[in-house]
């Protein structure tokens, strides 16, 4: 009983300190100026080498910290409801799909990056700069080797077409495009290739693959690690929407290694997803920010952002790493829609997907 | 009837309760009127008249059917839940078996796994390739009930286990001894005195599965829906906030009148009784019917709760010839991995931390409200009852957004700092110690606090001899859920902002993020240490139980 009675005493006088000290802490950390500090806000999926970072910090001689802010969604709405208190002073890792609303809103400042000259023209979308591209993914099919291609098998499926092919009846999962990023770019990607009007629109396309009886997940992990029948995955199904990178992944996470995967991106309608980072507007050290930015599309960044986030640098002149050059091609022709047209239509498209998929 | 309600003046109610309420007011009301308010007025994000999109959204076909599914789910789960529970409460409360306190243990872990986890687990069992794909569960709302009963079974067992193993075993004997079955000595003693136990822990399984999220999008297959779902899909993924708000009143709204309904019960409910030590009333079972349905309800409980768990360890274990550990190994072994890499150590720290700043804040909070609700009772006490369960029920992800508009400016501009993560886990864990203490409270015997004054004990070691040890008792429940709470990461954590303080459950999240069978069988690991340290806590807590129970 007196122990009880102490380590009450302890939380209550534990509580009332807290409500003391962080007052004190949080105001020392936005007078104190020096050595600079620099916020990152980013995904949960934003990942570079400890090493890279601490190179920054020791050439800007500046702190970094990094505020993780939930998924793409999350973070942009943070971002625009913190606009007049920014909660950093950079965002790394706003794509397309959110890109509109992300500058409608206003919550960037215009930089022109360093490195910006060695970036394809097609990804420098923003002509006030506002936003910088820093990578880009491409959405594909995921296909297990081991179901197709030995006596007895069908031939894998080689196109979005094949999807709605009765031979693949019942063998291909899917994620949801309103709670799941790569489920939109799928959704994205038939909108593309088949079009909005005409013989045969994307809803049309959806309707077949509803009778094949296609298996809609709510996320990602769900759909490669529950419902795949490849690489990890213990579900039954082939045929999975996931990235062209996937397979390259799963020869970097093995243990014991193995020299090639058991899965294969399929290279037709793919949809390339980019993802830009951008100076936020209001930020007390825009300086240190930018050179964030430049420091992002630095060829040292560039090279790491393969193995550390398992998508494609944007600079043409930045090297791959063998992995990716063996198993992790890049889509010849990949799908895209332009990022107003997205920020426009997409609740149409997610509200049309629905009636379609769920009459 | 007295009840000790008027043990409180109203004075030292009200200085009572003013440290949870501005609590509350600060990091629950201010953050979510903010919200609202931004939401509403068109200011955060959408161009369109707001006062239209909230009436738009009320009136949609979608949300009544939405609606009336959130409902229905939850009130099934409840009552499955409780039906489930009760004789595992039972079992635990009254009888005594050789590894009894592991056992209680281990009930809370399920509590604590992330929902994308034990949908891993529960789709290798009942998925198309797992052994039980026969019974057709997989996409059903079975698949969503089982799960439900499944994180909540812990919570019933726990908080009426609690009050069971207190009710004076000689009222049933005397009525059985008079020709009563079983069965009547049951429905006509044990359980009025159950009554607001019961409902005290049916109320907070109501609300966790009323803001049902990750088991329904992850189990229930396409399409099926919650309140919470659909404010997380137009908030989250459409950025629509006004009709994210529209959804949250509605939730709130059901909320509230749920919790006044119950609040008024459990006070008209309570009986005041002469309770046990806990070590006089369990025993060990007499006679073979008794030790078979015993044995019954132990061998269904560890099978229904301890197969999906075993699926996790087993697929931690699980790696090609020649490697065995080889997930553990992996995660020991940070050299060469990605800047996403969570080391094990630093994880568990990190949530070791938290959680012991929410058992802390939580058990200090909840019981201030529980004394208020329980001694004073009447509009203060119910009403500070029922805006501390409030969180509970409420949008976790409109209230992170809450967080970041309200809590702007300095001093409290708390939204970066590493501070926030405990205190949005205290605002889920507070109900807990409420719900764990009231119950107990209330059914003290007043004339016990009567007699000994008239023997001539100050009210100080009044409270200390006779409220005390029921006081601790229920703390401590309360403080192993609130620990459970926050290891598990329930409530608005995962979104808002948050700094590298990488938890458990957020390192499980980033490892289930990668493709590739390393990165699963890693997951797979780090969730077999998070049960490790649930149990671990919580035997630790028993420990501590156990000591301070034989006191009476």
């Amino acid at each position: 009983m007196r122990s009880l009675a102490i380590a009450l005493t302890a939380a209550v006088l534990l509580g009332a300190c807290m409500e003391t000290s962080v007052p004190a802490s949080s105001g020392a950390a936005a007078s104190d100026a020096a050595p600079a500090e620099l916020t990152l806000m980013t995904h949960d999926s934003f990942a570079l080498s400890p090493e890279t970072l601490a190179r920054f910090e020791s050439s800007h001689d500046a702190t970094l910290r990094i505020l993780r802010a939930g998924d793409a969604g999350s973070m942009v709405n943070q971002a625009i409801l913190s606009r007049e208190h920014p909660l950093a002073d950079v965002l790394y890792g706003v794509d397309d799909t959110f890109l509109s609303r992300a500058l409608d809103r206003d919550i960037f400042q215009s930089h022109q990056a360093a490195g910006l000259a060695a970036v394809p023209p097609q990804y420098r979308i923003d002509p006030q700069d506002r936003v910088t591209p820093i990578d880009y993914g491409d959405v594909c099919l995921n296909v297990d080797l081991d179901a197709f291609g030995s006596e007895g098998q069908a031939d894998a499926p080689a196109s979005l077409d094949d999807l709605v092919d009765p031979t693949y009846r019942g063998q291909s999962v899917v994620e949801d495009p309103a709670t799941s990023s790569p489920g939109l770019a799928f959704l994205l990607a038939t909108v593309a290739r088949y079009d909005e009007t005409g013989q045969y629109t994307w809803r049309d396309y959806w309707r077949g693959l509803r009778d094949n009886d296609v298996l809609v997940v709510d996320g990602w992990e769900t759909a490669y690690y529950d419902r795949f029948s490849g690489g990890a995955g213990a579900g039954d199904r082939p045929i999975v929407v996931s990235y062209a990178s996937s397979p390259a992944a799963e020869v970097v996470f093995s243990e014991p290694p193995v020299d090639r995967p058991s899965t294969a991106a399929v290279l037709d309608g793919c949809y390339r997803q980019t993802e830009f980072a951008g100076v936020l507007a209001g930020t007390e050290s825009p300086e240190l920010a930018a050179a964030f930015i430049d420091f992002l599309l630095s060829l040292e960044v560039q090279e790491g952002i393969p193995l550390q986030m398992f998508v494609y640098p944007v600079r043409a002149d930045a090297a791959l790493p063998a992995v990716f050059s063996q198993h992790a091609q890049v889509a010849p022709d990949p799908l895209g829609i332009a990022y107003e047209t997205i920020g426009r239509d997409r609740e149409r498209w997610l509200a049309e997907w629905t009636e379609v998929m769920r009459p | 009837m007295d009840r000790g309600h008027a043990a409180l003046s109203r004075r030292t109610a009200i200085l009572l309760a003013a440290a949870p309420v501005c609590f509350l007011a600060v990091f629950f009301i201010w953050p979510m009127t903010a919200i609202l308010v931004t939401a509403l007025t068109g200011d955060g994000g959408s161009a369109a008249l707001a006062q239209s999109d909230v009436l738009a959204t009320w009136s949609a076909p979608g949300t009544a059917r939405i609606a009336w599914f959130t409902l229905w789910q939850a009130g099934l789960s409840t009552v499955l839940t409780v039906v489930v529970a009760l004789p595992g409460a039972y079992v635990l409360a009254t009888y005594d078996f050789p590894g009894k306190r592991l056992l209680r243990a281990g009930l809370t872990v399920p509590f604590v796994l992330p929902t994308v986890v034990v949908a891993a687990a529960f789709l290798a069992l009942i998925g198309p390739r797992g052994p039980l794909s026969a019974l057709g569960l997989d996409g059903t709302i079975w698949a969503i009930l089982a799960a439900h009963v499944f994180y909540e079974y812990a919570i019933v067992v726990r908080l009426v286990g609690s009050v069971w193993s207190h009710l004076d075993p000689r009222t049933v004997e005397a009525a059985r001894m008079l020709g009563a079955t079983p069965w009547r000595a049951f429905r006509y003693i044990t359980l009025p005195l159950l009554r607001p136990a019961v409902i005290s822990a049916a109320s907070l399984v109501f609300l966790f599965t009323f803001t049902s999220f990750g088991v329904i999008l992850l189990l229930g297959g396409s399409g099926t829906t919650t309140l919470e779902v659909a404010i997380y899909r137009a908030t989250a993924q459409s950025l629509d906030l006004p009709a994210g708000a529209a959804l949250a009143l509605l939730q709130m709204a059901v909320i509230g009148v749920v919790l006044v309904v119950e609040t008024r019960l459990g006070e008209r409910l309570a009986i005041a009784q002469r309770l046990r030590s806990a070590g006089d009333t369990s025993r060990r079972p007499v006679g073979r019917r008794a030790k078979l349905f015993m044995t019954a309800v132990i061998g269904s409980m560890m099978l229904y709760l301890g197969t999906p768990l075993a699926v996790l360890v087993e697929r931690s274990l699980r790696s090609p010839e020649g490697s065995f550990l080889s997930s553990y190994r992996a995660l020991l072994d940070a050299g060469g991995r990605g800047g996403l890499f969570v080391a094990p150590a630093e994880a568990v720290i990190n949530s070791v931390a938290f959680a012991a700043l929410t058992v802390a804040l939580a058990v200090t909070f909840g019981l201030l409200i529980a004394a208020v609700a329980a001694y004073r009772g009447g509009r203060l006490g119910g009403g500070l009852d029922t805006l501390a369960m409030l969180p509970l029920g409420t949008s976790a992800v409109l209230l992170g957004f809450g967080f970041i508009v309200a809590l702007d400016e300095p001093p409290l501009d708390l939204r970066t700092s590493p501070l926030l993560i405990p205190l949005a886990h205290s605002l889920v864990a507070t109900p807990f110690v409420v719900r764990a203490a009231v119950p107990l409270i209330r059914s003290i015997e007043p004339r016990l606090r009567e007699a000994a004054a008239v023997l001539g004990a100050s009210p100080g070691r009044v409270f200390r001899e006779i409220d005390g040890p029921v006081v601790a008792r229920a703390a401590l429940v309360g403080a192993g859920f609130a620990f459970a709470v926050s290891l598990g990461e329930f409530g608005a954590t995962l979104f808002i902002a948050r700094p590298e303080t990488p938890t458990v459950p957020v390192a499980i999240y980033r490892l289930l993020g990668q493709p590739g069978a390393l990165p699963f069988g890693q997951a797979m690991a780090m969730s077999t240490i998070l049960m490790c340290l649930t149990a671990g806590a919580v035997l630790l807590i028993e420990r501590w139980r156990s000591e301070s129970a034989s006191a009476f």
